[in-house]
């Protein structure tokens, strides 16, 4: 809930500073840091662009340069197809995740106007670049089978346990959190809130229901590694509930793992 | 040991993914992008089944007869029947791994929802599509764990790929003799059950003399890897599971911009049958924000939520006219999706209304809020600015779901052998419209069907389940294509080599190669970027190819002319203007990705053309009547020797 109010507080100013714009809406430059691949050289483009309307995102921005017939550069340069990817265009599936003027977002949620301008435009950073804007994030997925993140037995439906659930469900493996986590490096043996998110709902259920080792990966790939600072979860472009979602996964996995059977209900 | 290729990973094809593993048949599991992002994640309202929890006394007969009269009696009875049947059982195994549907004393809660009399959807949140998705990644995670479920979540499927089979009445010698090519099929060879008349086309054949017939079979997919460029093959047989052709329109529809339907076109053009493609399904609450349109979940007027225009009173003032209460007493504003779109599109064109509709919820209690809506709240308040809970949302139609798709009979099999198809891409259970949260059902059940089939199929070995010849061969005997083993991973690597993360010597940072990333340096000033262009086309050149297929340029225009051909109402001079339009378009297209895109656009509008009635999310003004006798028909659309086919097709009795 506290998250929720943060949210929509920001929210309010963003349309005061909005509204400054009504009528005239200034062109805009947008530097984007390119490159064709892993082994190619990086290098930063500018492009000009005027946003339709004051809400329009980085996500539609994109889109709309590329849809050009012949997409050029700021100097007249041609300049071949932005690299970056999407999909549900509004915050919920975490495809679109880049550094956007230094910090990670998703470029879905980023209106052009409320940036500072020029808008600069990179890729993660943690994550190999495939190209452009683009990024292999294969590690996340990866990590989480590493994880053991899965239930071996019936789940049993209950009331109490499910505002917890829905929390635990909401996680895009955006990679946000990573980004700016200085205890995750993507070969490292700490997974970071990526991993400890989808596994907060597995720990959720009772502990005859999971999958036994989930605990010890936990206890090893998260719990030891965590410095606390909670620099992921005010990024977290899905405002979820971290800290909420780490006390009860470390009492599930570590405290209550290792002080024996107490109350098994949680 | 067989692999079954299941291509798309979203509801559908985590189901049937999970049918193979758990019957401990090994599958690759092909996407474009990981599950996470697939469009089923978006899905809110929730998901039908009659599980009478609500003392309602429902039944799965009554959610069949909405699902019927729902989709306008276009669906298969059969199949449905089948949907509805096996609904409870879903929900309440989807509950047994984790899915937290909302409860109330300890059972299950149901919310209403358009087109249905009784109170039957499962809901979790207004985010039951991400919350389900993640239960059933979870699950998968455990067989992809136990090498059952194999992984490609980075690849592009931009191929189908078929082979030649040869059916006659003795399959092997006729290999080599005399083969009649586009032997002209008594109707088609393979339809649904009941129509299986193969028998007596081998027979009409025999009177003819011919020896034997060639014919398509799916023999795989061809695969890109979008992190390398490279390009491999999958062997069939395949399940495809690729959702909607929400691509089609771009930035018009609620959908995901993953979901291209190039692959649906590319099957398309191979000679797979597709059906009902002129039913597009309008929702009646979007709006237009920025690259897409957003969706405001029917689970609003389920909630309460209630539809109204400002309409002219005698006097000068206005006045809210609830016009979906008033013309619709009984489900008011949860008539099905296409009525209510209708309606708006009337009201909103109406000379004495105010134009613009609003969805009003500022009556709905604080619980219903910060319970079942509080995600809709949210994303309404970040998006659009504004507080449903205080104020009305201005809404309009816009694109949502295809009806239409990939033709596949009860068992899901296409008309293709050794192709299945479930989920959006197919055409199964809707008809002529949808009801809300039957898809995110028919996505699992479909799945799982076609799963199934696929593997009784393959037990047997033999390939005459399928064409109901009894003399062909068997599926893993003499063809090299359905031999899964070293056809699997052509050229593909699903492990990023952590090693190559390194850039630079051992730095985890893999943008350290350019110094400027990480220091706050601004871009240089006009000359020195000058000068760095102009190796830039250089570079350009190299580099991994992760382009789109169609130019977005092409897309789009593809897309306008589409949306003015088929609105949520049509006539025949719009619609034959944008076939013009799309056969000029055709001269620009570069790519047979493209060339595929204008093929399937002009299935879509034949199959409207041809249909000449109004029914379900079809309406023409040209001919405004329903008409059971010539339409009460599934509109067939298939691409043969360079022409695109329109039929219609007798719906299946039910059995
Ligand atoms: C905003 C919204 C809300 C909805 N709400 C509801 C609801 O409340 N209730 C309900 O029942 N239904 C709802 N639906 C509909 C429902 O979500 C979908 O119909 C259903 O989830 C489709 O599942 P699917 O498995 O067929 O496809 P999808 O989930 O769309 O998955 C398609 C998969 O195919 C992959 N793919 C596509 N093309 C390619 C390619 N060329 N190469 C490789 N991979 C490819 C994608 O990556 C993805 O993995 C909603 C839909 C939307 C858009
Ligand atoms: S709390 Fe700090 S160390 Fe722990 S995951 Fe978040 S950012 Fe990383
Ligand atoms: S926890 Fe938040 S920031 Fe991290 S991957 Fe999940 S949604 Fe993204
Ligand atoms: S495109 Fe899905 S989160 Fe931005």
């Amino acid at each position: 809930m506290r998250i929720l109010k943060k949210i929509s507080l920001r929210r309010k100013e963003n349309k005061n500073s909005g509204k400054e714009y009504n009528g005239a809406i200034p062109q805009l430059r947008i530097d984007i840091l390119r490159r064709n691949g892993l082994d190619c050289e990086p290098f930063w483009q500018s492009f000009e662009y005027t946003p339709r309307d004051i809400s329009e995102t980085v996500a539609s921005a994109l889109t709309r340069l590329n849809e050009q017939e012949e997409l050029q550069d700021i100097n007249g340069n041609p300049a071949g197809e932005i690299r970056w990817e999407s999909s549900c265009l509004q915050k919920k599936c975490g495809a679109c995740a880049m550094v956007i003027c230094g910090k990670p977002m998703l470029a879905c949620d980023a209106v052009l106007m409320e940036l500072k301008q020029p808008v600069r435009l990179e890729p993660l950073r943690k994550f190999p670049v495939v190209a452009d804007l683009m990024t292999d994030r294969t590690v996340m997925f990866r990590n989480l089978k590493e994880m053991e993140a899965w239930l071996e037995d019936k789940a049993e439906p209950s009331e109490k346990k499910n505002a917890f659930a829905h929390e635990a469900s909401r996680c895009l493996q955006c990679g946000c959190c990573l980004e700016v986590c200085p205890n995750f490096m993507p070969e490292g043996r700490f997974f970071g809130m990526a991993s400890m998110v989808p596994s907060s709902r597995i720990l959720n259920w009772e502990s005859v229901n999971q999958n036994p080792a989930i605990k010890d990966q936990y206890r090893y790939h998260i719990y030891d590694g965590c410095g606390k600072s909670l620099a992921c979860q005010n990024i977290c472009p899905a405002g979820i509930r971290i800290e909420d979602l780490m006390s009860r996964s470390n009492a599930a996995a570590v405290w209550r793992a290792s002080s024996g059977k107490k109350s098994r209900g949680m | 040991m067989f692999q079954i290729t299941i291509a798309g990973a979203g509801l559908s094809g985590l189901s049937a993914a999970l049918t193979c593993a758990e019957h401990g048949i090994e599958c690759n599991l092909i996407s474009v992008q990981p599950s996470e992002r697939a469009q089923s994640v978006l899905a809110e309202g929730g998901m039908n089944a009659a599980l009478d929890t609500m003392g309602e006394n429902d039944a799965p007969a009554f959610h069949f007869q909405d699902t019927m009269k729902g989709g306008v009696f276009l669906a298969d009875p059969n199949a449905v029947k089948g949907l509805t049947d096996a609904a409870p059982g879903i929900i309440r195994r989807l509950q047994s791994i984790g899915v937290p549907f909302q409860l109330k004393d300890g059972d299950l809660l149901l919310r209403p929802f358009g087109g249905q009399k009784k109170r039957r959807t499962a809901y979790a949140m207004s985010s039951t599509g991400k919350i389900v998705m993640n239960a059933l990644i979870d699950e998968a995670r455990k067989y992809e764990a136990a090498g059952l479920i194999h992984r490609y979540d980075h690849a592009e499927i931009i191929e189908a790929l078929t082979a030649d089979y040869h059916l006659s009445e003795d399959y092997p010698a006729a290999k080599g003799r005399d083969i009649e090519d586009n032997f002209p099929a008594p109707e088609d060879p393979f339809i649904s059950e009941g129509r299986r008349d193969t028998f007596a086309w081998t027979s009409s054949l025999k009177e003819k003399n011919v020896k034997a017939v060639s014919l398509k079979k799916m023999s795989g997919i061809k695969v890109r890897d979008t992190h390398t460029g490279k390009i491999s093959e999958f062997p069939a047989p395949v399940i495809v599971c690729t959702g909607g052709i929400a691509g089609f329109f771009t930035g018009l529809t609620t959908g995901t911009t993953a979901n291209t339907g190039d692959f649906t076109a590319s099957l398309f053009e191979k000679g797979v049958q597709l059906g009902n493609l002129e039913m597009i399904q309008y929702h009646p609450t979007t709006v237009a924000i920025s690259g897409k349109r957003l969706l405001i979940s029917e689970a609003a007027r389920g909630e309460g939520g209630r539809l109204f225009i400002k309409r002219k009173t005698g006097s000068s003032g206005w006045e809210n006219w609830y016009f979906m209460e008033e013309k619709y007493p009984e489900l008011k504003n949860l008539m099905p999706r296409d009525v209510i779109s209708r309606e708006m599109y009337r009201v909103m064109h109406s000379e004495d209304c105010g134009g613009q509709v609003f969805l009003d919820m500022t009556h709905l209690k604080k619980e219903t809020w910060d319970g079942k809506l509080a995600d809709l709240r949210k994303e309404v308040m970040s998006y659009l600015k504004l507080d449903p809970a205080k104020e009305p949302v201005p809404v309009s139609p816009g694109i949502h779901f295809f009806m239409g798709g990939i033709l596949v009979d009860a068992r899901h099999r296409a008309s293709m052998p050794f192709l299945w198809a479930a989920g959006e891409c197919a055409c199964q259970y809707h008809g002529a419209n949808r009801l809300g949260g039957n898809s995110m059902l028919a996505a699992v059940y479909g799945g799982h069907i076609a799963a199934e089939d696929a593997l009784t199929f393959l037990n047997s070995g033999k390939m005459n389940l399928w064409t109901g010849n009894e003399n062909e061969p068997c599926v893993n005997g003499d063809d090299p294509n359905v031999n899964v083993g070293e056809l699997r991973v052509k050229g593909y690597d699903t492990r990023v080599n952590i090693g190559e993360l390194r850039v630079n010597g051992g730095k985890p940072r893999v943008n350290d190669g350019d110094p400027r990333v990480n220091s706050d340096e601004q871009p240089g000033n006009a000359d020195e970027q000058s000068n760095e262009q102009t190796d830039t086309s250089g570079r350009q050149k190299k580099g991994i190819d992760c382009t789109q297929r169609v130019r977005p340029s092409f897309g789009k225009k593809l897309t306008n002319i589409l949306y003015e051909g088929l609105g949520i109402y049509r006539d025949e001079a719009m619609m034959n203007t944008a076939c013009n339009r799309l056969s000029a378009l055709e001269k620009e297209a570069a790519t047979n990705t493209e060339r595929n895109r204008i093929l399937l656009g002009k299935a879509m509008l034949y199959s409207a053309l041809e249909r000449k009635e109004s029914r379900g999310a079809h309406s023409r003004t040209d001919y405004p009547e329903r008409r059971d006798e010539e339409y009460q028909k599934t509109t067939v659309a298939e691409y043969h020797n360079g022409n695109i086919r329109i039929s219609f097709r007798d719906i299946p009795l039910q059995s």
